[in-house]
């Protein structure tokens, strides 16, 4: 069993870096790495996205969280598709438009602040770890249920894939690795869910556990409305906000293919969230059992041995196996390139040329992503993607959403706003982890923190930006032009330039 | 970089609108009050079509968890077997989005499409 496994791990890695490497050819300049150039197709950028944004919470997260809970998981995917509706009608026109390649270059150019900057790339970095370290410990935790090794092994095959593929390609060469990883999980659910449908079509299994009522029935336990709204405000508004998604926009050909893509992805994701829902069911049905164990996180990849014998179940676990790879790789790449390209940006662009500060920061991120991982075993870190989206929903979207459509945000205003919503998010999210949430209903506020947060931000951002509004930045006539003029008008944008800002000179 | 395009030249079309696209582009390059009523209506328009959006999602898919939370009869309805929280959230909701998407993009590009007319530079 573990050596099917260990080649299917093996490889998805090899093919990662044999896909890559037609990247490598391409990428020369600095703008290549950060975002391709800029001339990545629709369909290609749309495949791309998906992904890199389906994680491990997708591929094997939400599986688990049906099994262990029922119908009301379901809001995950869903809010998780839908955060790219809101993306669409409010920021992926305009953000690609402002030609800024990072949500600080973004925060830069809108309110003419280096505060503001300084405080955005503060953010990406918080939001990269916590969703980096996910991936990480997902691809320990998945190596040690399929094979026995130890968690670290997985953790250090993720990270040396990783920057191999980063360091040698940047962004040009990782488009291509990642709309192949899209395929890759989708066909790594696909296959093994229809083999096991048709198995219980055939052959029935023990479906009594399907009708408990608080797993089957929706909006069950303690203050489950506010629980549910608030995933949802989290995960509507928070996908926007988070950083590999936002770096991904600017390499659209312009504002309409910015459009266009959005749709292709909703189309993408839409097609994959229709399965994991389906691995929830199953596990009720063929391994119940794991929720008692605690285990239920790894139902995807247990599922196929329950049901199918020897050979055909080794093959099944190892092509999911190689999904979950997929999955942890993609994320993990989209999330070094944009952490990296803050930290080349911001601490290595004065003393480096952009290309070498682009990998120097590459390779840092990955490291500092895997010592974190090694460090935070003992910890509930799980679920701290889920979270992630808290804090991206109370930082950078009231920033894009202020920005983009309210000439009155000041710079003042953004970082009041994004400073109280950052502190406030990152608060529940670090006593999550460590298990220091009190209870009742504090406690539902800490677990699901959006839906105080996020208004909480919003309204520090109008109300100091209101208090002095006398400061607006001085090009914001021609940053609007910018941001909302179609690209076919010759008009005056404004001259800023993210290039300017890691070109030293 | 590969999203400059080149110059356009107008060879033939009424004089009236070369004379016109001029002087609305200039206006808004100069910041002039007409020019910044031009913008302000681009961006009013497109935003209203946001916010339309946010509500027909607000109104469709945001209003399921309190509709399930009112009803016991929906949360415990069956369709072909299946009960109906499951469905809708597993699988009608993602057409909805979809539709909401597509719809949102093709009158935003007629907004655009309108503006790009009345400052003059059209697209065919």
């Amino acid at each position: 069993m573990s050596t099917l496994a260990v080649v299917a791990v093996l490889v998805v890695s090899l093919a990662t870096l044999g896909v890559g490497a037609i990247g490598l050819r391409i990428s020369r300049t600095t703008s290549d790495f950060y975002v391709a150039s800029r001339a990545v197709g629709p369909a290609l950028n749309a495949s791309a996205i998906s992904g890199e944004y389906l994680s491990a919470a997708s591929f094997l997260g939400v599986a688990g969280l049906v099994l262990l809970r029922g119908v009301d998981m379901l809001w995950y995917p869903v809010g998780w598709t839908a955060g790219y509706v809101l993306l669409l009608i409010f920021v992926a026109a305009p953000l690609r438009r402002s030609r800024a390649y990072t949500l600080p270059d973004f925060a830069e150019f809108r309110v003419e602040s280096l505060v503001a900057r300084r405080v955005s790339s503060a953010l990406v970095v918080l939001i990269g770890v916590f969703y980096l370290v996910p991936q990480f410990q997902g691809a320990g935790l998945t190596l040690r249920a399929l094979t026995g090794a130890p968690t670290w092994v997985g953790a250090v095959v993720v990270a040396l894939v990783v920057l191999a593929n980063v360091v040698s390609g940047g962004m040009r060469s990782i488009t291509i690795a990642q709309a192949f990883q899209y395929w890759l999980k989708l066909l790594a659910l696909l296959l093994p869910l229809a083999f096991m449908l048709a198995h219980w079509h055939r052959h029935g299994g023990p479906t009594g556990r399907l009708h408990t009522v608080d797993w089957v029935e929706p909006m069950q336990g303690a203050h489950a409305p506010y629980l549910v709204y608030s995933l949802i405000l989290a995960t509507f508004l928070g996908t926007m906000g988070l950083p590999h998604v936002a770096v991904r926009f600017y390499t659209n050909r312009d504002g309409r293919a910015a459009r266009r893509t959005t749709v292709a992805v909703l189309a993408m994701l839409s097609a994959f969230y229709l399965l994991p829902t389906l691995y929830g069911v199953l596990g009720r049905v063929f391994a119940s059992d794991l929720v008692t164990s605690g285990r239920s996180d790894i139902v995807v990849l247990e599922l196929p041995r329950r049901i199918f014998d020897g050979t055909a179940g080794d093959l099944l676990t190892a092509l999911l196996c190689a999904g979950a790879f997929a999955a942890f790789l993609s994320t993990s790449s989209g999330l070094v390139v944009s952490v990296g390209g803050v930290i080349g940006q911001d601490l290595l662009g004065r003393r480096f040329d952009g290309v070498t500060a682009f990998r120097l920061a590459g390779v840092l991120a990955a490291l500092a992503t895997l010592v974190l991982t090694l460090l935070s075993s003992g910890l509930a870190v799980a679920h701290a993607v889920e979270l992630a989206f808290a804090v991206a929903a109370s930082t950078f979207c009231p920033l894009l959403l202020l920005g983009i459509w309210w000439r009155g945000l000041t710079a003042a205003g953004a970082v009041a706003g994004m400073v109280v919503g950052g502190a406030l998010s990152v608060t529940a999210v670090v006593s999550v982890m460590v298990g220091e949430t009190p209870g009742g209903w504090a406690g539902a506020v800490f677990a699901q923190p959006a839906l105080c947060t996020v208004p909480l931000a919003f309204a520090t951002m109008v109300g100091v930006s209101l208090a002095t509004r006398s400061r607006l930045p001085v090009h914001l006539g021609r940053t609007m032009v910018r941001l909302h003029a179609p690209e076919d008008l010759e008009l005056d944008r404004g001259s800023y330039h993210p290039e300017a800002a890691h070109r030293p000179g | 970089m590969s999203d400059e395009r080149p110059v356009r030249v107008r060879v033939t079309g009424p004089r009236t609108g070369h004379v016109r696209r001029a002087s609305i582009a200039s206006e808004i390059d100069a910041q002039s009050v007409v020019g910044e009523i031009y913008m302000r209506s681009l961006i009013r328009s497109q935003l209203k079509l946001a916010l339309g959006v946010v509500l027909l999602l607000a109104l469709s898919v945001g209003s399921l968890p309190l509709l399930f939370e009112l009803s016991p009869a929906v949360r415990r309805a069956h369709l072909f077997g299946v009960p109906v929280p499951w469905l809708v959230l597993g699988l009608g909701v993602y057409p909805v989005l979809i539709a909401l998407a597509w719809f949102y993009v093709r009158r935003a590009e007629r907004n655009e499409a309108a503006f790009n007319d009345m400052v003059g530079g059209g697209r065919e």
